[in-house]
């Protein structure tokens, strides 16, 4: 079998699963936010943590809760690094410096993890699993809880009820992310993932050096790392290690779960506000914009020009043998895409115009699908910009799904889009002009301000990848992009929140024949252009001087 | 243009509902009636009266209200700066020039949307002149100047007079020429009492003498109002212009990052960007089309309902119509023509039809009311009946119809003629001796229950007096009605229709002219729960009115339409004014609204795809030095990196004055689906505003390389 033969026949796999979980699995998800029942572990959570389960909150509550609930969640794990040499079982590491445990912190608490560290030299069994693997989970809970808000704002009518936030914290840790991804661990240990507590092993290599090979519960945080779009891997190689991701059919399992949250929400939207078509026409958009993508990865890196290339049959710098191009562009394109940031190739190898798209697709705001609740919420917001477009096109003060977009919805969804530009501009511009770009690139040229911007683009757009020639721990840095990590995190979130409370105000209009059918495929391709236009030339003249005049030379 | 033109104007289309908005870029060949507003034609003269205006907008206090095109102006003051510090550097004052062009353009476009209600807030103006009020204090009566009066002053007018200011007749009845608001030269009835007792301030009294209680202070008076209207000055934002300026500020925002944070990127790939260059690059790129043309549009919008007689009295209004779902409209003069009209003569088994069309009309001469008059009209066409004369039959005794007897007819050749109302007739009949036949209750009740009116016609002759049948008074639904509603159903408006008559009798004309439901037996508080029901459901409601009565419900109504002719209560409570007082144009009204938005919706698409096509000239132009790779970029093969930014700017500057008639005439609207409406203005707006920069600034590059030096 020829190896693009294979590769398209991935892509179907990939494709038909996903076809077939993400209507059972969306129709579970509704229905998990939905049930007026509580689970009897849920009702202790609460009861622990002294939340009233029943009481519904307006936003500007849940915002609260979101935000306290998260800068917890830093304290806690900046707390956790810088002491980690005291708490049992830390392998004998020591504690991790001020500025890179504030990024690492900031880094997964924002569901980023962008890693300046090699986790199997710097990070103890505790730290990774009762911190890290910890936030994996509630990080991911707390971007689909923010998601479903926004979900609820176009749903509800005339009520200022936008829902529990502890409750749908804890409802998406325990009744989504902790069930699947126990099932994926096993099938990843019984892939050949490794799963202990143990210690460091030295071996002896043929060549008859030494070599520390690290333990640790890996399986269980490969799970969640893909399944919520964390992507901080617990070796530095991350799911390119072969401890991580052993074989081909344990990567394509890692893009499954990568890409099965993300693409499921939308039905659960639909099936939320009462009508399913209208999540199939945001699916089709991230479908559509992540296809694209695909394709062009694919197609650049086997037609990669140069000797070697030609004879590896693309190009195969810095990508695992036992992934070979196809796999591997399909695992690049899927994690910057959800906002995962997982790798199972170097980024930095990529040829230009491959690391362009790639770079473009965390540009786009992760929507196409995105990360596990960002993706949908920032989907949505695009979309409310395209009805306002093309509301007006057809002659009504436009609405989307029966809610007026108005001045003071259009002036939430601008300040959220305008906020992934500003840090990933402002970010780049500040460490280019103050020399701290040019000090930590590894390569000249337009390659080398391409690992800037890809640095501060990760970032602010909560990926977390990177191009591996960038040198990150530096205080600067650091310090850079924990900011850039918060802030794109959470900024957006005041936003998203803030619109769904004006949306849940209002009361429905109904459809007539003279609303703009969101729900058509006319729709979903306005919207598609409406994100390439919109958000596409904002990083136009940036693209141009990174992996454009890297990739057209 | 008269609602009568109109409608043949319409007619010639395919389709009714185009209405003016087609008819006005279409029909103007044809020679048109004489008009107060000028017509709405977009004349490549008014850019150069209104260019002065356009100079004076330049005021910074004015730009900033519209923060793009205030971006282009500190940028066209930033370059210009730059280029007197290296003042032999052409391109810097090229591009500087064609910056400021660009605000002057911008500014332009909305000079000459408000040149054009200048020149009808003028001829308003005129109307105004300062009044001398005879005021009547105890009964005695003082000249006061006009702009004293007070609310709940009496005024006498007599013929000649001027009426000083807004008010109602309390005494008296006159008729006014109302020319100079209404354009109409027709004069009108004003009585005290009633739904005709409104009289405008400016109006003049032509005949007899009415006392006329003050109702508005001066400087408020519809006049006034609408002077300040039709000049802009009373023009505040609506809501969705303050939505889309929002979004074009994010937009400038980004675009604004996007060219800010380029030079230290640019400094790292070893190109210096100059100040002038990045200035040129931020102006292509943030919407300036749509930033230049909004106001333009908005106010047109108010334009197009001016020259159509209807005043707005706030942009929200027009807005709202756009957004309307429901249409409340008043069954006569409205769905139906007003008049009930004979449609049929029924006679009874003893008669034949031919003696009863006979009898109808002679018995009918008399009757001068337009009933009366349809039943002479109906035996002529139908049964060949020259109408005959009175003086034709000698000896002939007229009886004139009078509400009192409800009965018309003639005494001739020793036979006496009667028609008129059932009872009337019947009584009649009864009393000369007579006989009522049999059928005639029977045919007389069917006509009643499929919603006509039957008059009955009788005669007295040698043979006695006797019942000859009944005519079929029927209200006739207006041509073409069925079409328009069915129009309206598809834009997604559903049609209400209103009227006093019994639920019977509605229903049969709601069902012939196809509207959507009815409010049959209506009193004005079923019009205020229809509209508050309508609202509760989320819908926007449109309705017409002119009685004190209809009041509280034209204020509910998200759109309500005041006649002219209507009492001031009704004007107050209304949000536009029609000063023709044509009910039908309601639906015109909407489809403004629609057009309004539409036209912005566009415009904003074709600014933000005119991008695409700016990068490809500029990007190259600015970096193929450094990286030679990004040359493939310039794909339109512009000449010179120079030229590539300087057509780019060219463009951006002329693309607005080309757009000027498009803002100023609106996007032609056609009453169809959403979703064909939005393929189409995609298509064109969308795919165009791809297309248009590319072949646009590739033509300008092709000129400027012809200049030595550039190219």
């Amino acid at each position: 079998m020829s190896s693009v033969l294979a590769d398209v026949l991935v892509v179907i796999a990939l494709v038909g699963a996903l076809v077939l979980v993400h209507r059972p699995f969306g129709d579970y998800m509704a229905a998990v936010y939905q049930s007026p029942k509580h689970l009897r572990v849920e009702r202790w959570i609460y009861r622990a943590v002294g939340a009233n389960p029943d009481a519904g909150m307006r936003w500007p509550a849940y915002l609260r809760g979101v935000l306290a609930f998260s800068a917890v969640g830093v304290l806690f794990l900046y707390g956790m690094q810088r002491v980690q040499d005291k708490l049992p079982l830390s392998l004998g590491f020591r504690p991790i410096p001020a500025d890179q445990a504030f990024d690492t912190a900031a880094s997964f608490v924002s569901n980023t993890n962008w890693q300046s560290y090699s986790g199997e030299t710097a990070m103890g069994h505790v730290t990774q699993t009762m911190g890290l693997a910890v936030q994996n989970f509630v990080s991911a809970a707390v971007g689909i809880a923010v998601a479903v808000t926004l979900i609820r704002g176009f749903a509800r009518s005339r009520t200022g009820d936008l829902g529990n936030f502890w409750v749908d914290l804890v409802r998406g840790t325990v009744r989504i992310l902790i069930p699947v991804s126990v099932v994926a661990a096993v099938i990843l240990i019984a892939c050949g993932a490794i799963q202990n507590f143990g210690d460091i092993h030295t071996v002896t290599t043929l060549t008859g050096d030494k070599q520390a090979i690290s333990p640790g519960a890996v399986a269980s945080q490969e799970a969640i790392k893909d399944l919520g779009t964390n992507g901080g891997g617990f070796f530095n190689a991350n799911s390119a290690h072969p401890f991580e991701n052993p074989d081909g059919f344990s990567n394509l399992l890692e893009i499954f779960l990568l890409l099965v949250i993300p693409l499921s929400l939308p039905r659960t939207f639909g099936k939320m506000v009462g009508n399913v078509r209208q999540g199939y026409a945001i699916v089709g958009a991230m479908a559509a914009i992540w296809f694209l993508a695909v394709i062009a990865v694919t197609w650049i890196e086997y037609a990669h020009p140069g000797t070697a290339a030609q004879l590896a049959g693309g190009a195969m710098e810095g990508k695992e043998t036992r992934f070979g191009e196809g796999n591997s562009a399909l695992f690049a394109v899927s994690t910057t895409m959800t906002s995962t940031g997982a790798v199972d190739a170097a980024h930095d190898s990529f040829s230009g115009l491959s690391g362009g798209v790639l770079l473009l697709g965390m540009m786009l705001g992760e929507i196409a699908p995105g990360g596990v609740g960002s993706g949908l919420y920032g989907m949505l917001i695009m979309a409310i910009v395209a009805v306002f477009i093309a509301g007006l096109m057809v002659g009504r003060t436009p609405e989307y799904l029966g809610k007026k977009i108005g001045g003071r919805e259009i002036k939430l969804a601008a300040c959220f889009i305008l906020v992934t530009p500003a840090l990933v501009l402002v970010g780049t511009a500040l460490a280019m002009a103050l020399g701290k770009g040019r000090s930590s690139m590894t390569n000249i040229g337009a390659h080398g301000f391409s690992e800037v911007l890809y640095a501060y683009t990760s970032a602010s757009g909560n990926n977390g990848s990177a191009f591996a020639g960038f040198a990150a721990d530096t205080v600067y840095h650091n310090t850079m992009l924990g900011l850039c990590m918060l802030l794109g995190r959470f900024l957006p979130m005041v936003f998203v929140l803030a619109l769904a409370g004006s949306l849940a105000r209002q009361a429905p209009i109904p459809v007539t024949a003279g609303t703009l059918r969101t729900e058509k495929p006319l729709f979903t391709g306005l919207l598609v252009g409406a994100i390439l236009i919109i958000t596409g030339l904002t990083f136009f003249p940036a693209l141009a001087l990174g992996p454009l005049a890297e990739g057209l030379a | 243009m008269t609602p009568d033109t109109q409608q043949t104007d319409t007619e010639k289309q395919d389709s009714m509902s185009t209405s003016c908005l087609a008819s006005r870029q279409d029909a103007p060949t044809g020679p048109q009636p004489e008009r107060r507003v000028a017509g709405g034609l977009f004349d490549s003269r008014q850019l150069v009266t209104a260019l002065p205006d356009a100079v004076r907008k330049l005021d910074p206090r004015v730009m900033i209200k519209s923060p793009v095109m205030f971006v282009v102006l500190v940028g066209s003051v930033l370059t210009t700066v730059f280029s007197c510090t290296d003042p032999g550097d052409w391109f810097g004052w090229t591009v500087s020039a064609w910056l400021w062009l660009t605000v002057i353009f911008a500014n332009l476009a909305e000079a000459v949307a408000e040149g054009r209600g200048k020149a009808q807030a003028d001829t308003l103006r005129k109307a105004k002149t300062d009044t001398v009020a005879r005021r009547l204090a105890q009964d005695r009566e003082e000249r006061v100047p006009g702009t004293e009066l007070k609310i709940g002053d009496l005024v006498v007018c007599e013929a000649g007079d001027v009426i000083p200011g807004d008010g109602d007749v309390v005494e008296g009845v006159a008729s006014v020429d109302e020319s100079a608001i209404t354009g109409e030269s027709a004069p009108v009835i004003r009585e005290s009492g009633g739904d005709r007792s409104a009289v405008t301030g400016g109006t003049k009294v032509l005949s007899d003498r009415i006392v006329v209680r003050i109702t508005t202070r001066p400087g408020e008076t519809f006049l006034d109002r609408m002077i300040g209207l039709v000049e802009g000055a009373a023009r505040q934002k609506t809501p969705n212009e303050i939505a889309l300026n929002m979004l074009l500020a994010s937009l400038t925002i980004v675009f604004l990052l996007a060219v800010a944070t380029l030079p230290p990127f640019a400094d790292y790939a070893g190109s210096r960007l100059g100040m002038v260059v990045l200035v040129a690059l931020l102006v292509c790129l943030i919407p300036t089309t749509i930033g230049a043309l909004l106001s333009a549009i908005g106010i047109a919008g108010m334009d197009s309902l001016v020259q159509r007689n209807v005043l707005a009295m706030s942009g929200r209004a027009v807005e709202a119509a756009g957004d309307v779902s429901t249409l409340l409209l008043d069954k006569t003069g409205t769905i139906t023509l007003g008049n009930r009209q004979a449609t049929e003569f029924l006679a009874v088994r003893d008669a034949t039809e031919a003696e009863l069309a006979d009898a109808a009309q002679l018995s009918s001469l008399a009757d001068e009311t337009p009933e009366g008059r349809s039943v002479v009209v109906l035996a002529k066409e139908k049964y060949g009946l020259r109408e005959r004369h009175h003086g034709e039959l000698a000896g002939a005794e007229w009886i004139g119809f009078t509400a009192q007897t409800r009965m018309s007819g003639v005494d001739v050749d020793g036979r006496r003629i009667r028609k008129g109302a059932t009872a009337s007739v019947v009584a009649w009949v009864e009393e000369q001796g007579g006989t009522v036949a049999e059928d005639v209750a029977g045919i007389a009740g069917r006509l009643s229950a499929a919603g006509g009116t039957p008059l009955l016609v009788a005669v007295q002759d040698g043979a006695g007096a006797r019942v000859l049948g009944v005519i079929h008074l029927k209200d006739v639904v207006k041509d073409g009605m069925r079409e328009r509603f069915e129009q309206l159903r598809r834009m997604g408006i559903k049609t209400v229709m209103i009227t006093g008559d019994n639920p019977l009798t509605a229903e049969a004309i709601a069902e012939e002219a196809g509207v959507d439901g009815f409010l049959a037996e209506a009193t004005p508080e079923d019009k205020m729960a229809l509209i508050k029901r309508e609202q509760a459901g989320g819908k926007l409601v449109a309705m017409t009115g002119d009685g004190t009565n209809d009041a509280p419900a034209l204020a509910q109504a998200d759109v309500g339409v005041a006649m002219n002719t209507g009492t001031s209560a009704a004007k107050e409570a209304g949000n536009m004014v029609d000063l023709d007082s044509d009910p039908t144009k309601l639906i015109e009204i909407v489809e403004i609204g629609k057009q309004l938005l539409i036209t912005r919706g566009a415009l904003t698409t074709f600014s933000i795809a005119n991008d695409v096509a700016k990068y490809f000239a500029i990007i190259p132009a600015l970096f193929a030095a450094v990286y030679p790779g990004l040359d493939k970029l310039n794909i339109m093969r512009l000449s010179s990196p120079d030229s590539a930014i300087l057509s780019a700017v060219i463009f951006n500057a002329l693309i607005i004055v080309a757009l000027v008639p498009l803002a100023l005439k609106g996007v032609r609207y056609r009453p169809v689906s959403a979703d064909r409406l939005l393929r189409r203005n995609l298509g064109i707006y969308g795919l165009g505003g791809l297309v248009a920069p590319f072949i646009g600034i590739k033509l300008i590059d092709l000129l400027l390389s012809l200049i030595p030096g550039i190219g």
